[in-house]
C-alpha cells in the first residue's frame, strides 16, 4: 500500500447553469457517471413494474375479481417479468459493477469509456423501446398496447397467427438492443478486469466483487447470444415469412424452448453472481474477518458459471422430453447446487468467530443467506424431474423465483445500496429509516413469498387472471397480496430515505464503514479521475494493511 | 443490547415464518378430501402421481434436514458472533479459511446429490417409460384456445373439456394412455391428483398415462400460458366405475337425437355460423374449430368449465360469450330471441 491512499477532496465546482449539469450527465462517459445513471433507471423501473405487481395483486386478492380485464392482466405479468429481468436487475447489477470495479482494482475509468456510454444509452432505449409499445403497438394512429405474451414469449403464441399488430415487434426489438447493450457492456467489464488492474494486483489478490463480475460477465457473453439470436429469427418469421417457429407451417416451438432457456437459465445467474460479489464484500466487514475461503470461492463462482450453461432444460421439464434428458438435466442442475452450497458455507465460515455489526447493509445481507438457502432447497425440488412435473408452472415455480430473485437479488442490492451509498453520494444513509425499511420489507415478502407456495402445491397453475372459488387458494391470496403491499410500504420509505439523505444525510467521510478496499481510500464522492495516484497493493485487503501495519494481510497470502 | 435484541427478533422472525409455512400445508393436506375441490399434490389417486409423490416427499425430507442443519448454524452464529460493546475497537482473529472444512462441505453435498439424482431418475424411468398394456383405454387430447377436445379412437367417441375414465383395478390394470396434441399454441395438461403435468405442443406429440385408483370427480386446468383465456381453459376428469364407463360410451356413440319438435332451432343452427365450428353427429353441421356437440347435454359445464350447463348460461353463451370468458373465440351470434330460444331448445335435446 502507498500514497493512494492520501485524501484527496473532492475538486470545488461553481454552480452550473442545470443545461450544463445535464448536457454534461447525458454526454458523460466516466464510469461512475454512467453507474450511477444505470441504478437510476433501474430504480425508475423498479417503481414501474413494481406498480405492474400490485395491480396483478389486487385483481388475484378475490376470486373472480374484475379489477382489471384478462388482456390487461396477460399484459400486465408479461410487462412486469421483462421488465423486471431485463430493465431493472441487469441494469442496476451492471451499474454496481460499472461504479465499483475500477475503484476496486485502482483504475482512473472503464477500458473503453464510450463503449461504455454507447451500451448504457442502448439498454436505456430498449426500456423505452418496450414501455413505447403502449403507445404505438397498433401502429401510431391507433391505440396501442403492451406485449401480452409472457416474458419467454413461447412460440406459437408470438407467431403474426396469434399475436397481431406490433406488441410482439416492440418486446423483440427492446430486448434485441438491449442485449447488444449488454454484450458491450459485459466485454468492457471483462477488459477492464484483466488490463487495468493496479500494481501488485494479482488475480489472486483481486476482490471477490470483480472475480464475481468477470464470471458475470463471461456469462453474459455466452448467454445473451442465443437470445439476440431467437430474437432476430422471431423477426425474420414475423416480416420475412420465415418458419422458425411458426408451427402452422411446419416451424418448431420447442426451437424457441431452447433457444430461450438456454440463455433464461445462465440469466438468473447473470443476476444473482453479483449479488454473491455484495455479499462477498459486505458480510466480511461487518464481521470484521476477511472472506472465508477466498480461493474457493472463486474457483465455486467459476463452477457456477460453467455448469450453469448445461441446465436450462430443467425449465421444460413438462414439455415431454426422454427419460434420459429428464435425467441429465436433474443431475446438471442439482450440480449447481453444490458450488452454491459452499458459498453459502463460506460466508457462514466468515461470519463463524466474528464480531457482527447489526448495520443496516448487513441486516440486508443476513435476510440474503437465509431467504437465499430457502431458495436453492426449493430450487433442488424443482430440479428432480419428477418432483417438477408437479411443481413447475404452477405457483411454487413463481414462489421460488420470487424468493432467489427478491429474497436474493433484491435484498442483495438494498445491502449494496445501503453499503455504497455514502461512497456515491458523500452523504449516510439513514439508519433508522433503514431499519424501518429492512423489517417492513422482511415481514412483507415472507408473507407474500412464503404462502406463495402453498396455492403451487394445490394445483394453481402460474398466469391466471382470476380463479374458481373453493379451490383452497382464496384466503391464501388474499394473504399474499396483503404481504405485496407491505412491501409496497417499505420501497415508499426506502425512496424517501434516499431523497432525504441525498440532501440531510451525516457527512460519510472517506472511509465510514472501517472497510479494507481501494474504494474507501478515497474521498466520498471519488474525484472524476478516481486517484491521485495509481495504488499499489501487496494483499487481498489493502486497507487492512494500511490500518494495522504490524499485522498485514500480505504476510499470511 | 440493541444488537442482542436485534438479532433475537431476527431469528424469532423466521422460526415463526418457518412455523407457520408448516401449518398451514398441514392444514392444506388435511383439506384436501375430494368432496371440496381442492386439489393438492400430495393426495395422489394413480399410480404415477404416487410414485411422484413418493420421490417428492423423500427430496423434501433430506432438503428439510438441509435446512435445520443450515438454518440451526446460521442462527447460532449470528447470535453467538453478534458484537458486543466490550470488544468495540478490538479485531476478532483473522482466519482465512480451512482445507479441511472446505473439501467436507464440498464432498457432503456432492453424496447428497448423487443420492437425490438416482431417485429421481428411477421416478423418471418408471413413470415415462411404463409400457403400455393390452387393457388400455387409449385417448387423444388436443389443445384449443381455450377449450379440450377429447377423441376416443378405438371407441368412435369424441367428447370435450369432461373426461371420462376408467378405473383402474391393479389387479387387472384399465389405465388410460393419452396422446397430447395442439391445435394451436402450447398447453398443459394437469390434474394434480392423477399426474404430474405434460404440455400439449403443436408439431410435438407426446404422451402420458395415469390409471386413477378411486372414481369420482378430479378438477385441475391448462398451465401452460396459451392466450387471453388460459385461466378459464378448466379440466374436469370423471373416473367413473367399469359399469359407469360402459354406459357412457354406450351414450356417446349413439349419434345425435332427432327431435322434431325443436326443428326450428336446429334450421336456425344450420343455417347461421354454429355449423362452421361445431359438430352434431349425422347431421350437416361438421365444424371441428369448436366442441363437438352431438352430446352436449351429458356434460355438467360449458365453455370448458367456466359455467355449469344450465339453459340460462347456455342462453347467455350463446348471445355474449364475454360475459361468461371474455376473449374466447366464440362469437357473440347476433340472434332474434325467438332464434336464441330455439337453438337452445335444439341443444336442449342434444342427450
Amino acid at each position: 500500500m502507498s500514497s493512494s491512499a492520501i485524501t484527496i477532496p473532492g475538486v470545488q465546482i461553481e454552480e452550473k447553469p442545470w443545461v450544463d449539469s445535464l448536457h454534461e450527465w447525458v454526454t458523460t462517459v466516466d464510469h461512475k457517471r454512467l453507474g450511477v445513471l444505470y441504478i437510476l433507471y433501474a430504480l425508475l423501473f423498479l417503481v414501474v413494474a413494481g406498480v405492474e405487481a400490485l395491480i396483478i395483486r389486487i385483481q388475484l386478492m378475490f376470486p373472480h375479481n374484475h379489477f382489471v380485464s384478462p388482456q390487461v392482466f396477460n399484459r400486465l405479468f408479461t410487462m412486469h417479468g421483462t421488465t423486471m429481468v431485463f430493465f431493472m436487475g441487469m441494469p442496476i447489477l451492471f451499474g454496481f459493477a460499472n461504479y465499483l470495479v475500477p475503484l476496486m482494482i485502482g483504475a482512473r475509468d472503464m477500458a473503453f469509456p464510450r463503449l461504455n456510454a454507447f451500451s448504457f444509452w442502448l439498454s436505456a432505449l430498449g426500456g423505452f423501446l418496450l414501455y413505447f409499445s403502449l403507445v404505438g403497438a397498433n401502429g401510431l394512429y391507433g391505440a396501442g398496447n403492451a406485449p401480452d405474451v409472457g416474458w419467454w414469449a413461447y412460440a406459437p403464441l408470438t407467431a403474426r397467427a396469434f399475436s397481431a399488430g406490433h406488441s410482439t415487434d416492440y418486446w423483440t426489438l427492446a430486448l434485441l438492443v438491449s442485449g447488444f447493450g449488454s454484450i458491450g457492456t459485459a466485454i468492457n467489464i471483462i477488459a477492464t478486469i484483466l488490463c487495468m488492474r493496479c500494481p501488485g494486483m494479482n488475480l489472486s489478490r483481486m476482490p471477490l466483487l470483480a472475480w464475481l463480475n468477470l464470471v458475470m460477465s463471461g456469462m453474459v457473453l455466452i448467454s445473451i447470444s442465443p437470445l439476440t439470436a431467437a430474437q432476430i429469427m422471431l423477426l425474420i418469421d414475423r416480416y420475412l415469412g420465415g418458419h422458425f417457429f411458426d408451427t402452422q407451417a411446419g416451424g418448431s416451438a420447442m426451437l424457441w424452448m431452447h433457444f430461450f432457456w438456454i440463455f433464461g437459465h445462465p440469466e438468473v445467474y447473470i443476476l444473482i453472481i453479483p449479488c454473491f460479489a455484495f455479499m462477498s464484500e459486505i458480510i466480511p466487514v461487518f464481521s470484521r474477518k476477511p472472506i472465508f475461503g477466498y480461493p474457493v470461492m472463486v474457483a465455486a463462482t467459476i463452477c457456477i458459471g460453467f455448469v450453469s450453461m448445461s441446465v436450462w432444460a430443467h425449465h421444460m421439464f413438462s414439455v415431454g422430453m426422454n427419460s434420459y434428458a429428464n435425467s441429465f438435466f436433474t443431475i446438471t442442475t442439482m450440480a449447481v447446487g453444490v458450488p452454491t452450497g459452499i458459498k453459502i458455507f463460506n460466508w457462514l465460515g466468515t461470519m463463524w468467530g466474528g464480531r457482527i455489526q447489526f448495520k443496516v447493509p448487513m441486516l440486508f445481507s443476513i435476510g440474503f443467506l437465509f431467504q437465499f438457502l430457502i431458495a436453492g432447497l426449493t430450487g433442488v425440488m424443482l430440479g428432480s424431474a419428477a418432483f417438477a412435473s408437479q411443481l413447475t408452472l404452477s405457483y411454487f415455480v413463481v414462489a421460488h423465483f420470487h424468493y432467489t430473485l427478491v429474497g436474493g437479488v433484491v435484498f442483495g442490492v438494498f445491502a449494496a445500496i445501503y453499503y455504497w451509498y455514502p461512497k456515491i453520494t458523500g452523504r449516510m444513509l439513514n439508519e433508522t429509516l433503514g431499519k424501518w425499511h429492512f423489517w417492513l420489507f422482511l415481514i412483507g415478502f415472507h408473507l407474500t413469498f412464503d404462502l406463495m407456495h402453498i396455492p403451487g402445491l394445490l394445483g394453481m397453475p402460474r398466469r391466471i387472471y382470476t380463479y374458481e372459488p373453493g379451490r383452497g387458494w382464496d384466503t391464501l391470496n388474499l394473504l399474499i397480496s396483503v404481504g405485496a403491499f407491505i412491501q409496497a410500504i417499505a420501497i415508499l420509505m426506502f425512496v424517501a430515505n434516499l431523497i432525504i439523505s441525498y440532501f440531510k444525510g451525516a457527512r460519510a467521510g472517506n472511509d465510514p464503514w472501517d472497510a479494507w478496499t481501494l474504494e474507501w481510500s478515497i474521498s466520498s464522492p471519488p474525484p472524476a479521475y478516481n486517484f491521485a495516484t495509481v495504488p499499489t497493493v501487496a494483499s487481498r485487503r489493502p486497507l487492512w494493511d494500511l490500518k494495522h501495519p504490524e499485522d498485514p494481510d500480505s504476510r499470511y497470502e | 443490547m440493541q444488537r442482542k435484541q436485534n438479532s433475537i427478533k431476527l431469528s424469532a422472525l423466521f422460526i415463526l415464518a418457518l412455523l407457520f409455512l408448516y401449518m398451514a400445508t398441514a392444514a392444506a393436506a388435511a383439506l384436501a378430501d375430494p368432496s371440496t375441490g381442492i386439489t393438492n399434490i400430495f393426495a395422489p389417486a394413480s399410480t404415477p402421481a404416487k410414485m411422484v409423490t413418493h420421490l417428492s416427499v423423500f427430496v423434501l425430507a433430506i432438503t428439510g434436514i438441509i435446512f435445520v442443519v443450515v438454518f440451526t448454524l446460521l442462527v447460532y452464529s449470528i447470535i453467538k458472533f453478534r458484537g458486543r460493546a466490550v470488544d468495540a475497537g478490538r479485531e476478532p482473529a483473522q482466519v482465512y479459511g480451512s482445507t479441511q472444512i472446505e473439501l467436507a462441505w464440498t464432498i457432503i453435498p456432492i453424496l447428497i446429490v448423487i443420492v437425490l439424482f438416482l431417485a429421481t431418475a428411477r421416478a423418471i424411468h418408471a413413470v415415462q417409460d411404463a409400457p403400455e398394456p393390452a387393457g388400455a383405454v387409449e385417448v387423444t387430447a388436443i389443445g384449443h384456445q381455450y377449450w379440450w377436445e377429447f377423441r376416443y379412437p378405438k371407441l368412435g367417441v369424441v367428447t370435450a373439456n369432461e373426461l371420462h375414465i376408467p378405473v383402474s383395478d391393479p389387479a387387472n390394470p384399465t389405465p388410460t394412455f393419452l396422446t397430447l396434441l395442439s391445435a394451436d399454441t402450447d398447453h398443459s395438461f394437469w390434474i394434480p391428483e392423477l399426474a404430474g403435468k405434460t404440455d400439449l405442443i403443436p408439431n410435438h406429440p407426446n404422451e402420458m398415462w395415469m390409471d386413477p385408483l378411486r372414481t369420482g370427480i378430479f378438477l385441475g386446468q391448462c398451465a401452460q400460458y396459451c392466450g387471453v383465456q388460459h385461466a378459464k381453459m378448466l379440466l374436469r376428469v370423471s373416473v367413473d366405475s367399469p359399469a359407469d364407463f360402459a354406459a357412457w360410451v354406450r351414450g356417446q356413440q349413439q349419434p345425435a337425437v332427432q327431435d322434431a319438435s325443436v326443428a326450428t332451432g336446429r334450421r336456425v343452427f344450420e343455417s347461421n355460423a354454429c355449423m362452421n365450428c361445431h359438430a352434431v353427429g349425422a347431421t350437416a353441421a361438421n365444424g371441428r374449430f369448436g366442441p363437438d356437440l352431438t352430446h352436449l347435454m351429458s356434460r355438467v359445464t360449458i365453455a370448458s368449465g367456466a359455467a355449469t350447463n344450465t339453459p340460462e348460461n347456455l342462453r347467455l353463451w350463446i348471445q355474449n360469450p364475454d360475459a361468461i370468458k371474455p376473449g374466447a373465440l366464440m362469437p357473440a351470434m347476433k340472434l332474434t330471441d325467438s332464434d336464441l330460444d330455439a337453438v337452445v331448445s335444439y341443444m336442449e335435446t342434444l342427450r
